[in-house]
């Protein structure tokens, strides 16, 4: 790991110096929000914001996403015969991502990017990208990374991490994709500084700044079965209009579906996000729904994050703390309590109140 | 890197309807390229991805058998948007498809075992593999005795009419094929629903018995109690799960049922499996 200082001037030039090898993406307002777009010619990243509306999710992972052609010509030999699209990917930077937003990469890995089957679309994309963070300095009040695996100064997922001090640049360098981009920007020769004293000052301050945590210790020791027959889900559930937001807004949801679009003789099997919040992702052929009811499509969006991923990767939650599902969700459903109450899901007390009634 | 999700182009070498009201239909396809055939190495119990450009993909059980070579079956049901079009397909016309997925039944936990094998309706696809793998004249040695509980609603509704017919001629396997009812006169086998017949012939259970049910719910569920009496052990129990699929290969995230995915991690379980998990099937 390598600490440099760039002022504001090596900043701008090594961006732009990096676009000749990248396509660079950054944060850039629209109307009240901010968005990654790429960057264009002396168009910068916009840092001045608090997070994007979205993560750059779709960056690696788009919300449409074509896998294959085909044609349904018959006077053509490869009628009906799928056909792969190119999937090279050039290199490509994104500038300015949170650290919770980075962590989501590394969770979202372990369900594309498993011992038997690799999702070509997505580890292609995301091994052409080099993941340049940018640290919190003061958090909103729903952010929840320091109890959610990552912090404001969080690294996880990160090649770079870029600490903004007034006009100058902390730049951490942590990977070898890291370093290859600091070359790119020209800043690969700057003489390392002593500034770890400077820049725990500011993580202490940041750190302190998250206001709200989330308790995930007891998860792991309770039975999927306990929690998933747990008393409060329909309570909890009562409000939710299943508008699929969350999910959508998520860093780490990854369900997607499959279509096909044919236009005249051809056509492309693409890949859509989707989201467990819609009656008809369960429904099947015969009309029978395992997961009929609104409450049991917000227990399995719970249950996934907080327990099943748990189980299954021994690895935290898959959860980040972003808080933009807290932010966006119109009838105020607030994964923090969700996760407060399974974690403290006692159901020894609660068995004892169900015989004694 | 393989791309996991591009299917084998196949082209339908046969086409056969099953049963009298045409809604089940056997499709025998051939790869288009013969090294995709090795490439498609599977087991009796594994399910395979139907692909047809333009209108989608769905997950149907294989019908046949790994010892019979040189084509793949599959038996699918009218039901819906692909499965119509499927019906409605030529022999000769070209298609994908994509696998094998999921696990197949346990065959090595089965070796040297009674298995006993109850079906109802069209859920008896990778049933008809199993026995098919079982009777060959290189495995059947491996097992000891089979029994055979297959019940549909009328005779006219059974799959694999003449297979059945030829199984039961044989002393290796002990066939019981039922029907809800019948008014045919020459109807020669059993008529009842398939969790009485369970009842009256299935062998009782022990730890060297294993039963594996496919059939409609309704079924499963009145089946389940007359094995439970029978003493038949949870884990003796083996059961394969359809939930609604798209990828087949654990990625989508469409099909799981707690921290498992039907189409990864089973879509075989055993009955104390799916007693751990929630009943999101
Ligand atoms: C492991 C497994 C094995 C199966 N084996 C067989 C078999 O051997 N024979 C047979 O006839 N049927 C089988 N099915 C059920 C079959 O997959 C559905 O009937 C079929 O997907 C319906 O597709 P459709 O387009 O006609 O229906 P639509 O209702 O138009 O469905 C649209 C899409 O939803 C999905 N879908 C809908 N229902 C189901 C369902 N029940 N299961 C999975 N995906 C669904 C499919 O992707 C389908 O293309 C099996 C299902 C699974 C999961
Ligand atoms: S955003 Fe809120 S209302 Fe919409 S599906 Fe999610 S929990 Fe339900
Ligand atoms: S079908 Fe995609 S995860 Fe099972």
């Amino acid at each position: 790991m390598k600490l440099i200082k760039i002022d504001q001037q090596n900043w701008n030039t090594g961006i732009e110096k990096a676009k000749s090898a990248y396509r660079v993406f950054g944060p850039v307002k629209e109307k009240n929000d901010y968005e990654f777009k790429v960057l264009g010619t002396n168009e910068m990243p916009d840092l001045n914001f608090r997070n994007t509306r979205l993560s750059p999710k779709s960056i690696i992972y788009p919300q449409s996403q074509v896998m294959f052609t085909y044609s349904i010509d018959e006077t053509k030999d490869d009628c009906r015969i799928m056909k792969e699209v190119e999937n090279v990917t050039s290199p490509m930077a994104i500038i300015g991502v949170r650290p919770c937003d980075a962590l989501s990469f590394p969770i979202v890995r372990r369900n594309f990017d498993t011992p038997e089957y690799q999702d070509t679309y997505w580890i292609k994309a995301y091994e052409a990208t080099t993941f340049v963070g940018l640290a919190c300095n003061s958090a909103c009040d729903t952010c929840f990374c320091t109890s959610a695996g990552t912090g404001p100064f969080g690294e996880e997922g990160l090649d770079v991490l870029i600490i903004k001090d007034g006009d100058d640049f902390y730049t951490k360098i942590i990977t070898p994709k890291g370093e290859a981009f600091a070359e790119s920007a020209g800043w690969g020769k700057k003489e390392q500084t002593d500034i770890t004293a400077k820049i725990k000052e500011l993580k202490t301050a940041a750190e302190a700044s998250v206001s709200s945590t989330v308790s995930t210790d007891k998860l792991k020791n309770k039975t999927i079965l306990d929690l998933y027959d747990a008393p409060f889900w329909e309570e909890e559930a009562f409000a939710c209009i299943n508008c699929g937001t969350c999910t959508y807004v998520c860093p780490t949801c990854w369900c997607f579906d499959v279509q096909d679009e044919t236009h005249g003789k051809s056509g492309i099997r693409m890949r859509n996000w989707d989201s467990c919040m819609f009656p008809l992702f369960t429904h099947h052929a015969s009309g029978h729904n395992p997961r009929n009811n609104k409450y049991e499509r917000v227990r399995q969006r719970f249950m996934h994050k907080l327990k099943y991923y748990v189980d299954k990767y021994d690895s935290g939650i898959q959860c980040v703390g972003c808080g933009r599902c807290i932010r966006l969700c119109p009838v105020n459903i607030d994964i923090r309590k969700i996760c407060d109450k399974m974690n403290s899901f006692d159901t020894e007390s609660c068995k004892c109140e169900a015989t004694s009634s | 890197m393989q791309n996991p999700y591009l299917p084998y182009p196949v082209r339908i070498d046969e086409i056969i309807t099953e049963t009298e009201d045409k809604s089940l239909k056997t499709f025998k396809f051939v790869f288009l390229n013969a090294s995709d055939e090795d490439k498609f190495t599977y087991e009796s119990g594994q399910f395979g991805e139907l692909s047809i450009a333009g209108l989608g993909e769905i997950p149907i059980g294989i019908a046949s058998s790994p010892v019979e070579k040189g084509f793949i079956k599959f038996t699918v049901f009218k039901t819906g948007k692909v499965t119509s079009y499927l019906h409605a397909m030529k022999e000769g016309d070209i298609m994908g498809v994509r696998g094998p997925l999921g696990h197949p039944f346990p065959w090595e936990t089965l070796e040297g075992k009674n298995i006993v094998i109850i079906g109802g309706g069209f859920a008896f696809t990778t049933l008809r593999s199993s026995i098919i793998s079982i009777l060959d004249p290189a495995n059947r040695s491996k097992f000891k005795d089979i029994h055979v509980i297959y019940g549909a609603r009328s005779p006219g509704m059974l799959l694999y009419k003449e297979e059945l017919a030829e199984w039961a001629q044989r002393d290796d396997i002990n066939m019981n094929i039922t029907v809800d009812g019948t008014d045919d006169p020459d109807w020669k086998y059993l008529t009842g629903f398939v969790p009485t017949i369970t009842e009256q012939k299935a062998p009782p259970g022990n730890d060297d018995t294993y039963a594996i049910i496919c059939g409609p719910p309704i079924m499963i569920k009145f089946t389940q109690p007359v094995l439970d009496n029978l003493g038949y052990s949870h884990d003796n129990i083996i059961m394969s799960l359809e939930n609604r699929m798209k990828c087949g290969i654990g990625i989508c995230g469409r099909c799981n049922i707690g921290k498992e995915f039907v189409c990864k991690d089973g879509p075989v379980f055993t009955l104390s499996q799916l007693n751990n998990m929630p009943k999101e099937y």
